[in-house]
């Protein structure tokens, strides 16, 4: 039998603030345990929560960039749970009246464009880190990160495999990234997901018994685990047994997921208002704004970067992948330089040298104003593509533009016939045997020649001139 | 020195008859002459208050003036219990935003006041250290939960204090212990640092001798709270210019549709006199009907207990307060709740939990709401014909100590005639009308319209002039 996967994604998104959602406290990730704390965070008694407006402003934007209907008159709810790591006992979140609703983003897939359902967007505080000692002696908890604004992405059950999982998850961080609503590092924790897996056969209709994933923490690994998944409900199902409903997690180390095993006793939450906080309204001019304040998002980006700038679908896409690498492929554009020129560049050299090196685009050495110098230099012909690779390879140690780098390493290209003249006849004759065979019909034998020339030249011929020079002394 | 009105003290000290250390010397040998027996007190700062006193500057309203703080209201650096084990220990970071205003203001603040344990009770009997003692007869409760304020100012070992009312903690008591009682708008006084019970129907407000002492102290804690989202964005007002000792056109309602047959045949008779004094003062008398009020007490059964249990989740043993020890975590929460809180804080978690969970959600706490709804409106229609609402406080004099401890139905119906304040989120005030034949205060209560505490304490104020006796201060010997 023929089964069909089905997909939801449940995405936890840090909000970008200074401060923490309902305190002062500070956000900054890695700060020394329980430092970025205060009797509100800390859950004090007599303590209340403010509403940090700025979460609600990334919020918005992110509830709109999802193209969803946003709630203007919404309130917050009270999630109750006892856990170390939730100081008030319970969680400050949006039950019934989430601040966005029925939204959708659109994905890639295989060439076509395809549309995933947003649930809800709501808006909710983060809990602090437990930390567990490996011999299960003790727990510690830093609440650094209790406090910091979330958001919580239910997607619609639209997903029909791994692959579109990880599409659908990259779209969300683009857009996040885009937006300027969060960083969205996975190894950071800014960005999590869960997902609900559930297989049934091709043609029916409803959802078969799900599967929860957890802990799921790198976009590759999301993919990874929900293959798993299907393979192992695959093979349940085939052997006509039944999914039993869990939460898993991914296993690094075996890549494989296994149960959580944690008694699976239904949570009641005992979800009521939140009588500390007044109700959340947003006024036609705020959402106004807001719209207004939007970018343009990766895949309309996408889509003017192959209609106007007519470039290869592949390039917009790896253009587009990221906010950072798209405004520095633009600037460079905006700089004069031809599309695809500039896409090359960005893509093999800028890229290719971030990567190996760990760096973020915005920290680049090579500005795209300095790159741009660089790509000029080789269209007007004053050296070749390959001494421009040079070139940018001591451009990015040394942050020098590329005129200072070509003059200081002797890179200029001679194209000056007269100078070359002489090195071109000395080659043709030092090797009489290449000219035979290019006689004889050897094209290929020219190329000998040419880099006799390169030799003598330390590289600064140009190819395409000293072509010329060969031909017009061998062909007669 | 006697510790009397809180501006009597303000004249004295403007006269420079006296200074502001006199005052808490004062204060401290009341205290010390009275709180073995009374034992309004669950902390007193002495050596602080003095320092305190010493070192005041400034011209505040309330400069020099002592004063005590019910224990549910965080100071930082002094002990702040709630009345509970679990919080036995517990000295906070930071300062309540009232404590700081008076503190700003100039007052200076002896020490910490008994309560029930969390707010929760009528009797200051639930509090985990001590009972209080009702100063005009020390086998009698002195109300609660905020008996400890109101016996230490009944008793003159303060001139005010503050508590917090929730479903009567300081109109009650004030009943009980023959002192004015004043509980504000919801959202007038910021919440900020009152250790929550109930936090859509807690209010915090003071306890006098006179109702024009009420509108001083009133004056120095109203007012926005940025750190408080549920407060009010009405500006302080001069609440003492609203006493003109005029009442006349001043519509009174009297309610008809209350049942009156719990109700102590003398706390009757001293209500409709008081009535009759305002109506003879040119007060105009008209009757009202509050139809939901009957399911008050059941309302308020459901919404205070569901907001508590969630309140006090916190109380965890991880960060702070009573931690017992346990094998597993889940063991350790479990014996650090089993004995940190007392059995009324335990019955309400329980009755609020099962209010809020899944399956009873809709039939209890959502139920509930929309009959705080209809309690409302009720009100709303009512200031429609008139302006405060005239009720007995309490529907008996205090009650002596064990009386109604066992009987938690019995105590919960003691409220039954400040509840719907709270739920309709009304300014409301505890005036002494009375005393009964064995010595008992007698409280009268008026309701008022939402931020409309002038109209309130205008009404309350014209008839203290016009009551005809002075509360006979009541004689409690070390």
């Amino acid at each position: 039998m023929a089964f069909e996967t089905v997909i939801g994604l449940e995405v936890h998104v840090e909000l970008k603030t200074k401060s923490k959602i309902f305190c002062g406290c500070r956000t900054d990730f890695g700060a020394p345990p329980n430092t970025n704390v205060c009797p509100v965070c800390l859950g004090h008694p007599g303590t209340l929560p403010v509403l940090n407006q700025e979460a609600v402003e990334l919020a918005l934007k992110a509830a709109t960039a999802l193209n969803c209907k946003i709630n203007q008159d919404c309130k917050f709810d009270r999630k109750n749970y006892f856990y170390p790591d939730l100081p008030k006992g319970y969680q400050i979140s949006q039950y019934d009246q989430p601040i966005g609703e029925h939204g959708y983003i659109e994905i890639d897939v295989n060439g076509e464009r395809k549309r995933i359902g947003i649930v809800r967007v709501h808006l909710e505080e983060d809990a602090g880190k437990s930390m567990h000692a490996p011999d299960g002696s003790h727990t510690l908890v830093d609440y650094n990160r209790t406090g910091v604004p979330l958001i919580e992405i239910v997607s619609e059950p639209d997903i029909r495999s791994p692959e579109e999982a990880r599409l659908y998850l990259e779209g969300i961080r683009s857009i996040m990234q885009y937006c300027g609503i969060s960083d969205c590092r996975m190894e950071e924790g800014s960005l999590r997901c869960d997902a609900n897996i559930s297989l049934r056969p091709v043609g029916q209709k409803e959802f078969g018994q799900k599967a929860e994933l957890k802990n799921i923490n790198s976009f590759r690994f999301v993919q990874k685990g929900l293959e798993y998944e299907v393979e192992r409900q695959t093979q349940i199902l085939s052997q006509g047994g039944t999914v039993v409903q869990e939460t898993r997690r991914f296993d690094e180390a075996t890549q494989t997921t296994v149960s959580m095993r944690s008694k699976e006793e239904a949570h009641d939450y005992r979800y009521f208002p939140e009588p500390d906080l007044v109700r959340l309204r947003v006024d036609d001019a705020w959402l106004q704004r807001v719209r207004e304040s939007l970018p343009e998002l990766p895949l309309q980006k996408r889509d003017r970067y192959q209609n106007e700038l007519q470039l290869p679908a592949y390039d917009a896409g790896v253009l587009t992948s990221d906010i950072e690498i798209a405004q520095y492929f633009e600037a460079v554009v905006d700089a004069g330089i031809d599309p695809k020129s500039a896409s090359n560049w960005v893509m093999s050299d800028v890229l290719g040298y971030a990567n190996a090196n760990g760096l973020t685009l915005s920290a680049f050495p090579v500005a795209p104003a300095q790159l741009a110098g660089l790509i000029q230099q080789v269209t007007a012909g004053k050296i070749s593509i390959k001494q421009g690779r040079d070139v940018f390879k001591i451009m990015c140690e040394t942050g020098k533009d590329a005129v200072t780098v070509i003059r200081e390493q002797g890179f200029e290209q001679i194209s000056d016939e007269g100078a070359l003249i002489a090195i071109v006849e000395e080659a043709i004759a030092n090797n009489p045997k290449s000219v035979e065979d290019y006689r004889a019909g050897k094209e290929k034998a020219i190329g000998a020649l040419v880099g006799q020339v390169m030799k003598a030249t330390k590289g600064k011929a140009n190819p395409a001139v000293v072509n010329k020079l060969i031909l017009e002394r061998i062909q007669a | 020195m006697t510790i009397h009105s809180v501006k009597a003290i303000l004249e004295s000290l403007q006269k420079k008859e006296t200074s502001p250390l006199d005052w808490v010397e004062a204060s401290l040998a009341e205290i010390a002459n009275k709180d073995g027996k009374v034992q309004a007190f669950l902390h007193v700062d002495a050596e602080g208050a003095r320092q305190r006193a010493q070192a005041l500057e400034g011209s505040g309203g309330l400069l020099g003036v002592p004063y005590a703080l019910k224990d549910n209201l965080c100071t930082e650096g002094m002990p702040t219990t709630a009345a509970s084990r679990i919080l036995e220990n517990y000295i906070p970071p930071y300062s309540a935003t009232v404590a700081n205003k008076l503190a700003a203001a100039g007052g200076v603040l002896v020490g910490k006041t008994n309560m029930d344990e969390f707010a929760m009770g009528s009797s200051t009997e639930n509090s985990a250290f001590q009972k209080t003692r009702n100063p005009y007869h020390l086998d009698h409760v002195p109300g609660g939960s905020s008996g400890g304020s109101a016996a230490a100012v009944a008793a003159g070992m303060v001139p005010f204090a503050l508590g917090s009312d929730t479903g009567g903690s300081i109109r009650q008591p004030a009943s009980f212990c023959g002192v004015v009682g004043l509980k504000p708008t919801y959202g007038r006084v910021s919440r900020f640092g009152l250790i929550a019970f109930a936090s859509s129907l807690d209010q915090i407000g003071p306890f006098t001798r006179t109702v024009e002492d009420a509108a001083y102290v009133l004056q120095a804690i109203s007012g926005h709270d940025p750190l408080d989202s549920t407060s009010a964005p009405q500006p302080t007002e001069d609440f003492t210019a609203a006493l003109t000792g005029d009442v006349k056109g001043l519509r009174i309602g009297v309610v008809t549709d209350f049942d009156m047959s719990g109700v102590d045949p003398e706390v009757k008779a001293a209500v409709d006199g008081a009535i009759a004094k305002l109506q003879a003062a040119g007060a105009e008398v008209v009757e009202i009907q509050l139809p939901h009020s009957q399911y008050a007490v059941a309302t308020y059964y459901l919404i205070a207990p569901a907001e508590a249990s969630s309140n006090l989740a916190r109380y965890d043993g991880v960060r702070y307060g009573k931690r017992a020890a346990g094998e597993t975590l889940l063991e350790m929460y479990e014996r650090t709740r089993s004995e940190g809180f007392g059995i009324e804080v335990k019955r309400r978690i329980m009755i609020g939990t099962y209010a809020l969970s899944s399956g009873y959600y809709d039939a209890y706490y959502l139920r509930a709401q929309k009959m705080r709804t209809l309690i409302r409106q009720d009100y709303e229609a009512a200031f429609e014909k008139c302006d405060v609402i005239v009720t007995p406080t309490a529907p008996t004099p205090a009650f002596r100590f064990g009386e109604k401890v066992d009987n938690p139905l019995q105590m919960y119906l003691n409220d039954v005639f400040t509840i719907p304040a709270n739920l309709a989120g009304l300014p409301g005030i505890s005036v002494p009308c009375g005393l009964t034949q064995s010595g008992l205060p007698i409280g009268l209560q008026m309701v008022g319209r939402a931020f409309d505490e002038r109209t309130l304490l205008r009404a309350a104020h014209a008839y203290e002039q016009v009551r005809g006796f002075e509360m006979p201060a009541p004689e409690v010997n070390g």
